[in-house]
């Protein structure tokens, strides 16, 4: 069982982190980023992230866990059709990766090979349903595998969506398909989350809210224009404009939404885009609980 | 509808090196409504071939190349005119290059890129609604297509870039689930989001595609 599973059984506040791999080789980057991140129950590695050609994320968890840094895989259905999805699940699974984060992946037009076809063979409620299945022992034709998997499988959530009504039945439907976990896009809306929280804290899944680290007002508008799904709220904006040091306002603003998670959500999903270092301060600015 | 353009005259030019004679073909159906095929638009390609120096033998409109039988008769009726020319010049879909392929024995040269089954909106504007996927799911989304409008073809709800029922890919575009949602919830119905849609099953699209109708 990973860490991650446990914890969230024994219900701990989790907080968990992300990096990317890198573009090339090296892996003293990852290694030092790694080392960085420590004290957080799981890292999140992403899967051509933002639809930017990157190392192999299955290839950099395993160098996680092998670094004794428990990874959560990301898998996303834009460059991979049903049967490379279900090789890779198993590759993974021999590299001894428990932890998935299934997606349906950002479009290509937003990466750096706009020019390559989206494959979109399943989706993300299919994938989800497809570890189901590998768990079970069975791949999608139904055919035995000769000895199952064993995968936590997490899913994305978008709290701040709209219209809500229609993002939720994605939501629902994530959970029925057999997500055990959720991470959410970046929220900066501490109303919304209530909200959605309010409304999925029935199906029982535990929910960690995404939290992006933010360092500018510039940084937020190029978000803004080019990340799907992450929409900074004018006022943070401002705020980070009228900061004396906008780097320190980030990590206010960071620390202040942990702790409203803290109210409602099962844990914190941090996004530090490179800052690790700054993860122990985001925590400090919120009462620690474990 | 199958929506074509022209390709361009830097690309055309090149497939024409070394050739000097040339017959050409245009479509009376789509390449006509599309104007990358008409009689207007091959009156034009004539006029551009004089101007590089090459001869056009003769030149006919098909109603629809695509019909490979009618493809056949209206090149035999033209036979000298066809021989004469050093290749068979194309303003018609895919389709069309290949049934003239077929009956004419010449090299042929397509001048039209094909881009997709269209509907038109107004003169000269066209859009894509339906992608030919072979299972057609319109009958449980308010007839709004998920597989062609949606940018991923995702098919159990929206993904976590919409924004504002947006999509995005497009901040202009709507997103298809947010508009086969709206058109639902007008209509009273749930359809489709009653239920988990499994994976496609894509040999129905598999090209190259075959129907017999008895
Ligand atoms: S579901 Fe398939 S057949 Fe039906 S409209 Fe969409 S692409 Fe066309
Ligand atoms: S926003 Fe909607 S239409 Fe666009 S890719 Fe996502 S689900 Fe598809």
């Amino acid at each position: 069982m990973s860490r991650l599973s446990e914890q969230l059984a024994l219900g701990r506040f989790v907080v968990t982190a992300e990096i990317a791999p890198p573009k090339g080789v090296g892996l003293d980057v990852i290694l030092e980023q790694a080392a960085a991140l420590k004290g957080v129950t799981a890292v999140n590695v992403t899967d051509n992230q933002g639809a930017n050609m990157r190392t192999s994320p299955v290839a950099v968890a395993a160098v996680l866990a092998r670094a004794g840094c428990e990874p959560v895989l990301q898998l996303t259905c834009r460059d991979r059709n049903r049967m490379a999805l279900q090789s890779e699940l198993l590759g993974a699974s021999l590299l001894g990766i428990e932890n998935l984060l299934l997606l349906s992946g950002d479009h290509p037009s937003f990466g750096d090979h706009p020019q390559s076809r989206p494959v979109f063979d399943l989706d993300s409620i299919h994938l989800l349903k497809v570890v189901k299945g590998l768990n079970g022992g069975f791949d999608m034709a139904g055919k035995p595998l000769s000895r199952a998997p064993f995968f936590f499988p997490g899913a994305a959530a978008v709290p701040e969506g709209e219209p809500f009504e229609l993002m939720f039945h994605k939501f629902r439907k994530k959970v029925l398909a057999g997500a055990r976990f959720f991470q959410t896009q970046a929220i900066f809306d501490t109303a919304k989350l209530a909200r959605f929280m309010d409304a999925a804290a029935p199906l029982g899944v535990p929910v960690l809210a995404g939290v992006l680290l933010l360092k500018s007002a510039r940084m937020c508008r190029f978000l803004n224009a080019n990340i799907p799904g992450v929409r900074v709220p004018q006022t943070i904006i401002e705020r980070l404009e009228k900061a004396a040091d906008p780097t320190e306002e980030g990590v206010a603003i960071a620390g202040e939404l942990v702790r409203f998670a803290r109210t409602c959500c099962q844990g914190v999903h941090l996004m530090t885009l490179g800052q690790e270092k700054r993860i122990p301060e985001i925590l400090a600015n919120s009462p620690k609980q474990c | 509808m199958i929506v074509s353009k022209q390709k361009n005259r830097e690309e055309m030019a090149a497939l024409l090196e070394g050739l000097d004679s040339l017959f050409l073909v245009g479509c009376s159906a789509c390449a006509t409504v599309c104007k990358s095929g008409g009689e207007e638009e091959v009156f034009r390609m004539e006029e551009w071939l004089t101007t590089l120096g090459k001869r056009v033998t003769g030149s006919v409109i098909i109603d629809s190349p695509c019909n490979v039988n009618r493809t056949a008769r209206d090149l035999r009726d033209h036979r000298v005119q066809v021989e004469e020319a050093d290749a068979v010049m194309v303003l018609a879909c895919g389709a069309g290059v290949h049934s003239v392929v077929l009956k004419s024995g010449r090299r042929v040269i397509g001048a039209l890129d094909t881009l997709f089954l269209g509907n038109t909106l107004r003169n000269g504007q066209f859009a894509e609604k339906c992608s030919l996927c072979g299972t057609c799911l319109l009958n449980e989304t308010g007839g709004i297509c998920p597989v062609t409008l949606c940018a991923k073809g995702l098919l159990n709800g929206p993904c976590g870039g919409m924004e504002d029922g947006k999509c995005e890919v497009d901040r202009e575009l709507d997103c298809a689930w947010h508009l086969i949602y709206e058109n639902l919830k007008k209509q009273g119905r749930q359809d489709i989001f009653t239920r988990t849609v499994p994976a496609k099953d894509w040999r129905k699209k598999q090209p190259p595609g075959e129907l017999k109708v008895k």
